[in-house]
């Protein structure tokens, strides 16, 4: 589908209509294209499709593009195809509906059949080879209009000036929604320089500001997007919605963190909670704000930066060293695990068990043996 | 003393003496603060309803605001919480893409030791999300991955080809790595031989390089390649065969 092209549906002089059929799905390759049903027409240079109910919808392609086309027949449930076997995209081709496609062939799926005087009238377009005798100078491009002296709307002028007021009308939309984008950009850096202003104040002020009021002012600094110029930490970078997301996420995680062995890392938490919310999803900070304020609210949860900065959610029952030394048990009765063995044997992702083997090296109860296989742990007998 | 002192007005006068540290805080930080909030807060509301489907529709749109907050010094993903994700909605929408963007990237790390080109990233992003979707462009997964990055997990990007690789494991990769990575990039694979032609390394330097990115997963090794070994990118892999590594090519190559 990545050899179709944006057109506006306007003939050629020179270009013929030679046939056209309703009910037309296109597929790229063996999947459906994302494209409803629409009209597809053959002229003598090229291949058309046109959605039935978006008229501004319309591809083309140039009939050069076909190496070869056979009948696909129609199966209980499945209507009859015409399979078009194409050329590589070539250099040139103007933009389209797919960029990319990993197929070199599309299918024509008739739903309101049509499939057989279409194909003949294909095969005779495709022998007779019509576009090379009166070739049309380049391809029409899209939304600039017509060429003045080089297109002809043949039936269907109507349609070239509905697509033309559309076209105007969004660009009017555009630069008015950039115009009111401005404005608004205006009055939000107002905002961003009262709040300097503010915490220009709140340092001075140092000690003299009651945690409520900073708080207040973090709440101003989340609602806008601003970053915090006041350093001094109360419950982190956190304001009273990250404490209420912190106790949420005691709740929701204590189950999934028992079947995941007590940790999970943290950009498995994001996509747990998003999905399960569904929207007003959570931003990376927010999660990250949130857990940082697990120790102060004495959750059972800890929020923990690995070395090479992985970040977790453990649960606080599993403590450092029952982790260590199951971890230890594990290597010692295999005679050496990889990250890999290890993730399979305690149903942990490869990434955290990784994180464990490292730990436990770390605190000297085992050590590597690293080569171009992988990196295996060994019980340290030293 | 004065007798003038004494009496409800000396009271309330005192009083508000007493007070007035804390009155100026307030008139400091609380009024003209709330104030402004509900007056920018007003015309946001305005902007949203008029508005707000360009955001979503428009990708164009989308990088021309983004890079005007960024211009002022505003974070419009910064929370959940925050207005402009509140009430222009484009909070969620990049939330969303970041989980898109962690699955899609942990289902082929298997494959690809966690390196992906953007371009196969966005394919996959879009496929995954359905033809009745909003349009994603590869800017807006960019600003997506940058979010990303504060949860840890190694993201980053590494410029290659024009393009980028979209690195999702906290693997080390160091310049030398990224400079082998850049110069695999046209056919998926490089040998020894190219990386001292090329870049003017010793064998002990590209030996080094090859053999940390064949541990982390990044590069498998045909050494029944015809001539020299080959150290292959599977992120590399999609760029130029529209194919998947069959298990029997998978077989003959190590990772």
């Amino acid at each position: 589908m990545d050899r179709f092209s944006w057109s506006n549906g306007l003939l050629e002089i020179n270009e013929t209509l030679v046939i056209q059929q309703r009910g037309v799905r296109l597929y790229d390759g063996d999947d459906k294209a994302k494209l409803d049903l629409g009209v597809t027409l053959l002229s003598t240079h090229r291949l058309i499709w046109r959605d039935i109910k978006n008229h501004e919808c319309c591809i083309a392609m140039p009939l050069s593009q076909i190496i070869f086309f056979e009948e696909q027949a129609a199966g209980i449930g499945k209507s009859a195809k015409i399979v078009i076997h194409l050329h590589p995209v070539p250099a040139n081709k103007e933009p389209g509906p797919y960029q990319y496609s990993k197929y070199s062939y599309i299918k024509l799926s008739f739903k309101e059949h049509g499939q057989i005087e279409f194909y003949r009238r294909l095969t005779e377009e495709m022998t007779k080879k019509r576009w090379e005798n009166t070739p049309v100078s380049q391809p029409i491009p899209t939304g600039t209009g017509s060429q003045a002296g080089k297109t002809r709307a043949v039936g269907i002028v109507g349609i070239e000036r509905k697509i033309e007021e559309k076209r105007k009308e969004t660009d009017k939309n555009i630069s008015e929604a950039f115009e009111d984008l401005s404005k608004l950009m205006v009055k939000a850096k107002e905002m961003v320089e009262l709040s300097r202003s503010i915490a220009n104040k709140i340092k001075d002020k140092q000690g003299d500001i009651t945690e409520d009021e900073t708080i207040r002012f973090k709440a101003y600094l989340l609602s806008m997007g601003i970053a915090n110029p006041v350093t001094r930490e109360t419950h982190g970078s956190g304001t009273h919605y990250h404490l209420q997301l912190a106790k949420q996420l005691g709740d929701m995680l204590q189950a999934p963190l028992e079947e995941r062995g007590g940790m999970m890392a943290l950009t498995e938490v994001y996509c747990l909670v998003n999905r399960a919310r569904g929207m007003e999803l959570l931003s990376p900070e927010d999660l990250v704000n949130a857990c940082k304020m697990f120790e102060s609210l004495k959750l059972p949860l800890r929020l923990r930066v690995f070395d090479s900065g992985v970040m977790v959610v453990q649960l606080q029952s599993h403590s450092e060293e029952e982790m260590i030394a199951s971890a230890l048990d594990n290597v010692s009765e295999k005679g050496s695990l990889t990250a890999e063995e290890f993730a399979k044997l305690l149903g942990l992702s490869v990434l955290l068990s990784k994180e464990r083997l490292l730990l436990a090296e770390k605190m000297g109860h085992l050590c590597r043996d690293d080569s171009v296989e992988g990196l295996r742990f060994y019980p340290n007998l030293f | 003393k004065m007798r003038r002192g004494v009496g409800a007005g000396a009271i309330a006068k005192k009083k508000l003496a007493e007070l007035e540290p804390h009155i100026s805080h307030m008139c400091i930080i609380f009024i003209p603060m709330s104030k402004q909030l509900e007056t920018f807060k007003t015309h946001l509301e305005e902007f949203a309803s008029k508005h707000k489907q360009e955001i979503r529709k428009n990708p164009q749109f989308r990088v021309q605001f983004q890079e005007m907050c960024a211009t002022i010094g505003v974070d419009p993903l910064a929370s959940g919480k925050g207005f402009w994700s509140e009430m222009l909605g484009v909070g969620d929408f990049y939330y969303e893409l970041g989980v898109q963007i962690i699955e899609v990237c942990l289902a082929l790390k298997h494959r690809n030791g966690g390196l992906i080109t953007l371009d196969e990233l966005h394919q996959r992003v879009l496929k995954g999300r359905g033809k009745y979707a909003q349009e994603v462009s590869q800017d807006d997964l960019v600003r997506a991955i940058k979010k990303l990055k504060v949860m840890g997990n190694g993201f980053g990007m590494i410029p290659v080809g024009g393009s980028y690789l979209v690195q999702s494991v906290p693997a080390e990769l160091n310049m030398d790595h990224t400079v082998v990575l850049q110069l695999a990039e046209k056919k998926g694979y490089v040998t020894v031989s190219e990386i001292k032609d090329s870049l003017k390394w010793e064998k002990e330097r590209a030996c080094h390089v090859l053999d940390h990115l064949l541990k982390e997963g990044l590069a498998w090794l045909d050494s029944q390649a015809a001539g020299e070994a080959q150290y292959w990118l599977p992120a590399l892999f999609s760029e130029l065969t529209s194919r998947d590594v069959t298990p029997e090519e998978a077989n003959q190559m190590t990772p």
